[in-house]
């Protein structure tokens, strides 16, 4: 029984160890500082979005829209925009079939994923939305691991022709962060909770996240909607 | 005994695991430390919720259950009694389907493994093991009817 019992004391021993070191892990992690230098999480002002609701390519005319909620720091967006989104737009957006219309929701477990937003916002104001899109999105694997990603999206910008002097001081400004949180409010307010999330003619679609499934259910939907 | 003992480790290893990627999951602790990425991709997929319920939370809630199982299958009154393992291995086995299928979902439809999903997943196998070999240990009741 004796020995029954100093067994027992050495299993609590270690249960409590292993316990003790666990918190201590999770209160670190916990309190660390995380690197957002455009402020997050903003009250949205009505100014900050003045009608705008996203950044939209392809047909006013085309019979489909599909939303899609997206994160540049995420690893699946980043996937499907280089993967996926070149042949949806060579099919469909070009073609008239489909219109795209991408919004932000950057989530808070992504330290620059507010500041990529913004940076393409900031590029947005010169006409150079969809280049600086692309640049963020295919040079994720550079910023994501890097301390400092403002220098990297400056970079991108100035290889996409955007004019430095306005975009440092859009950037200093952070005159895009009401308009960043308006769109993470309307995600939210639909019931997005991750990313990404496409709705298709304002429903929450459910299905496959490749160009061929959704080439499918474009065609699908143009002609029930012809009918 | 020394079954149960492991049973119990191993939970408390499973509730710190579950919890670590719940936090992440709320954006409470920046990224993942995690090699491949592949944990980032597979936790804020559209998969990484089950009924609504984010995963990490069900893997949260479900190693809670196991901790204070085990713990109270230790106490003296229940070291001795077959229920408690019975239970364990029933909660460790739909843990064990339930990793499979995520399993199944990180190789097939969402391309990325999560490091830490493994992890877990090879603690409730163990968990599972653990319990079985506690249940060969312990007599069945009808056995204990026919000695007395």
């Amino acid at each position: 029984m004796a020995a029954t019992q100093t067994g027992m004391k050495r299993f609590y021993s270690l249960f409590a160890i292993i316990a003790i070191a666990g918190l201590a892990v999770l209160g670190y992690l916990l309190t660390r500082p995380a690197t957002v230098s455009i402020p997050a999480n903003v009250t949205v002002q009505a100014s900050d979005t003045s009608g705008f609701k996203g950044y939209v390519k392809g047909a006013a005319t085309a019979p489909v829209e599909i939303t899609e909620y997206a994160d540049y720091q995420c690893p699946f967006c980043q996937t499907f925009a280089t993967l996926q989104m070149p042949t949806i737009e060579e099919r469909l957006i070009n073609t008239g079939r489909l219109r795209w219309r991408y919004r932000d929701f950057p989530l808070d477990q992504h330290p620059f994923a507010v500041l990529a937003a913004h940076s393409a916002a900031c590029a947005d104001e010169q006409g150079k939305y969809w280049d600086q899109h692309r640049r963020i999105y295919e040079g994720q694997g550079e910023w994501a691991a890097a301390g400092n990603a403002t220098p990297i999206f400056r970079k991108y910008a100035g290889a996409a022709g955007v004019d430095l002097g306005r975009y440092d001081a859009c950037m200093r400004a952070g005159k895009f962060a009401g308009r960043i949180q308006a769109d993470k409010n309307a995600g939210v307010a639909l019931g997005v909770s991750s990313t990404p999330t496409l709705l298709v003619n304002g429903r929450l679609y459910r299905g496959r996240f490749d160009s061929d499934a959704i080439t499918k259910l474009v065609d699908s939907l143009a002609r029930s909607s012809t009918k | 005994m020394i079954y149960r003992m492991s049973a119990v480790l191993l939970s408390l290893v499973g509730l710190f695991i579950s919890a670590y990627l719940y936090l992440y999951k709320l954006g409470k602790i920046g990224s993942l430390a995690c090699g491949t990425g592949g944990c980032e991709t597979v936790q804020l997929s559209p998969w990484s919720s089950f009924a609504g319920v984010d995963v990490a939370l069900i893997g949260v809630l479900g190693y809670a259950g196991l901790l204070a199982l085990t713990l109270a299958a230790l106490q003296p009154g229940l070291s001795g009694r077959r229920w408690p393992a019975t239970l364990l291995a029933i909660m460790a086995g739909i843990g064990v389907l339930f990793t499979g299928y995520l399993t199944y979902l990180e190789l097939f439809i969402i391309h990325a493994i999560c490091r830490w999903c493994v992890a877990s997943g090879f603690v409730i196998l163990a968990i599972l093991i653990v319990a079985l070999l506690d249940l060969r240990r312990l007599p069945r009741r009808q056995d204990l009817l026919s000695v007395g």
